[in-house]
């Protein structure tokens, strides 16, 4: 066929199967989504009801994007707002340059900011853009706030640290499947996300002489803490993680 | 007279007669710009299944509707009128390239019974007349002339835009036409010399006539012995900056070539101009190789399968233009100039004389072994000085590459 034969091949797909996923609202047919998907923030608090941000401004100054607006304040001595010494006063982030690197998320000491999964949400005007710390905040119940233009599917306010559980602390292979962060108001201590040691050979464990290196940065009020060296046996604890939601 | 050839204006003209070809207009307006249409949403569709996608599927049934979802859209957006444009000449170019896309629809015949020696004619309230707008003995001298005129849109767009891009885009568009017209011309002039006749309504009418073998088709692409046919659609594609002919508007190279600075409906007017060129030009291969309206007519009025049977030639080669547009790589500029003006314009020209001579030899009886003998040697010659003139200028430009001292 020579030259003639690339007519064929466009022919022949004209018959062949679409692998096309359908995306439209209110379908339902949506594709699931991946555990660590980057998507609007959440600010987390202590399960005691407390804000985890201490207003330090590390996610506005590693923000590539220069998206974060944070102002920290003295905490006031009678009705403190987190545990420690300050705390985030002004918080905003402005969707309109946000590009959900994540990198935010790595670079907070306390795990406050996380991002959850929800990506569709379009707002119609540039104020409706910048999330304010009020709107930010998780609610009572430890869930995120939804916001009219939001669109959240079912049980997608469950999952809004799965990046931060994936890399913490340092996205070192070393880490995986290791608690070290501290509980959410609601979901207590958060599972190890089912990382690749359950896909491939386990390499090697780390041995317990390492823990003292990661202790970097994290303040010693986290109320999970205190689990994190349990994560030796917790290697049976990631299994509902892997693609049952 | 421009519409003399219909018989619509054999009794002269009164107001039933304009108020036919009014009609006949609005008809020929409304089905273009519905087809064009239907032209962009077919092509998204089939060339989405040619790549494995599922194209435009939420507009309306199948995403019929997103065409004229993309045209409301398009009137609302800003007009933006470049500070180096050259202002008149930048806000007409669109529209020297929709109006001739128009006018070419003018002289196909769009229906008309062919068969049973009914010449195409039908009878609307005591009148006969031609489905189709205009049948000028010129016919397809006019549609080479209105082809034409289609470059001086995107020539005199890209040169206004005061840009370098559209500039270069243009360059490329003149060139390539002018390369392309004289292929398509002489591929055409193959139609016209094998049947006799310029106007496109003669041209389909003879066509319908009895074919070779009782039972063969008479249609000019076997008569003109398929070559001309093959030739006047690359050429066709070309002229019309299709893929793999779009060198014009190489997204890659040249932004949006020779549109880039247009937006809103000015951009919109080219976009539309450029698939209504498929649709006519499509309309034109049917019309001019494929026989047009001409075909059996079964149950039912014959003008009606008349316009059947062209629908579907038309939209044969519609799908044959999405078909090389899924399927062919662009071409590189000298590589479009080399096939042009060396393989296409020869190989047009060739066929036409050799045409010529088997008419000419049936026409006064000539001796068949002589003749075939004659054409021979001429064909060899040709070619051998063809082939021979080709390495003459390869060999001066390498030497001339062997001349120049490096820097």
């Amino acid at each position: 066929m020579g030259y003639l034969e690339g007519f064929g091949v466009t022919l022949k797909q004209m018959f062949q199967r679409r692998v096309t996923q359908q995306y439209r609202i209110g379908t339902g047919n949506k594709a699931p989504e991946p555990e660590r998907r980057h998507g609007r923030h959440v600010l987390n608090r202590y399960e005691d009801g407390m804000e985890k941000c201490i207003g330090c401004e590390l996610c506005a100054g590693v923000c590539p994007a220069r998206c974060i607006y944070v102002r920290g304040a003295d905490n006031p001595v009678d009705d403190p707002v987190s545990p420690g010494e300050r705390y985030g006063f002004v918080y905003e982030i402005n969707y309109l340059r946000c590009i959900h690197c994540d990198m935010c998320v790595e670079a907070c000491p306390t795990e406050a900011i996380t991002e959850s999964k929800l990506f569709e949400f379009s707002f119609t005007n540039r104020q409706d853009a910048i999330y304010t710390k009020a709107e930010l905040v998780v609610d009572d119940e430890g869930n995120p706030q939804h916001l009219p233009w939001e669109d959240w599917r079912p049980g997608e306010e469950q999952h809004t640290s799965g990046w931060m559980r994936a890399t913490s602390p340092a996205g070192s292979a070393a880490y995986e499947n290791r608690v070290n962060w501290s509980g959410e108001l609601g979901y207590g201590v958060r599972a190890p996300e089912r990382g690749q040691e359950f896909e491939d050979v386990v390499i090697g464990a780390p041995s317990g002489h390492d823990d003292h290196g990661h202790g970097d940065g994290h303040d010693d009020h986290g109320d999970g803490h205190g689990d994190a060296h349990d994560d030796h046996g917790h290697d049976g604890g990631g299994h509902d993680h892997g693609g049952g939601h | 007279m421009i519409f003399a050839a219909d018989p619509l204006f054999n009794q002269g003209v009164d107001l039933a007669v304009f108020l036919i070809v009014v009609v006949k207009v609005v008809i020929v307006f409304a089905l273009l710009l519905v087809s064009t249409m239907l032209m962009i949403w077919f092509e998204r569709k089939v060339h989405a299944d040619m790549s494995n996608r599922i194209g435009p599927n939420l507009a309306g049934p199948w995403g019929i509707l997103q065409t004229l979802a993309d045209g409301i859209k398009f009137f609302f957006k800003e007009d933006i009128l470049p500070t180096k444009a050259e202002k008149w000449v930048f806000i007409i170019a669109p529209f020297l390239s929709v109006v001739p896309a128009f006018l070419l629809f003018a002289i196909v015949p769009i229906g008309g019974d062919f068969n049973d020696g009914n010449a195409g004619v039908i009878t609307v309230f005591g009148h006969d007349t031609l489905m189709q707008l205009a049948d000028p003995p010129i016919g397809v001298l006019f549609a080479l002339a209105m082809s034409s005129l289609a470059v001086y849109g995107i020539m005199l767009a890209g040169w206004s835009s005061g840009s370098k891009y559209p500039l270069l885009g243009s360059v490329r568009a003149s060139a390539q036409m002018v390369s392309y017209e004289a292929a398509m011309g002489l591929s055409l002039m193959a139609v016209v010399l094998v049947s006799g006749f310029l106007g496109t309504h003669d041209i389909v009418n003879w066509q319908a006539g009895e074919g070779p073998f009782g039972w063969f088709p008479n249609w000019a692409v076997f008569i003109t012995l398929l070559v001309p046919f093959v030739i006047f659609v690359i050429a066709g594609t070309a002229e019309l900056n299709r893929p793999p002919f779009d060198l014009v508007e190489a997204e890659q190279e040249l932004v949006g070539g020779f549109n880039t600075e247009y937006s809103s409906i000015r951009f919109a007017l080219f976009f539309v101009a450029e698939f209504m060129n498929v649709v006519t030009m499509s309309a034109l291969f049917a019309t001019l190789f494929l026989g047009g309206p001409a075909g059996p007519a079964f149950v039912g009025p014959g003008w009606l399968w008349g316009t059947i049977w062209f629908v579907l030639k038309t939209l044969a080669f519609m799908f044959m233009f999405v078909w090389f547009r899924a399927t062919l790589p662009r071409f590189r500029y000298d590589q479009l100039m080399d096939f042009g003006w060396k393989l296409l314009i020869p190989l047009a020209l060739g066929w036409l004389l050799l045409l010529g001579t088997i008419h000419l030899a049936r026409q006064e009886g000539w001796n068949p072994a002589i003749t075939a003998g004659g054409v021979l040697v001429v064909g060899l010659g040709g070619y051998g000085l063809l082939r021979g003139a080709i390495s003459a200028g390869h060999a001066k430009r390498a030497a001339e590459a062997d001349e120049e001292v490096p820097v």
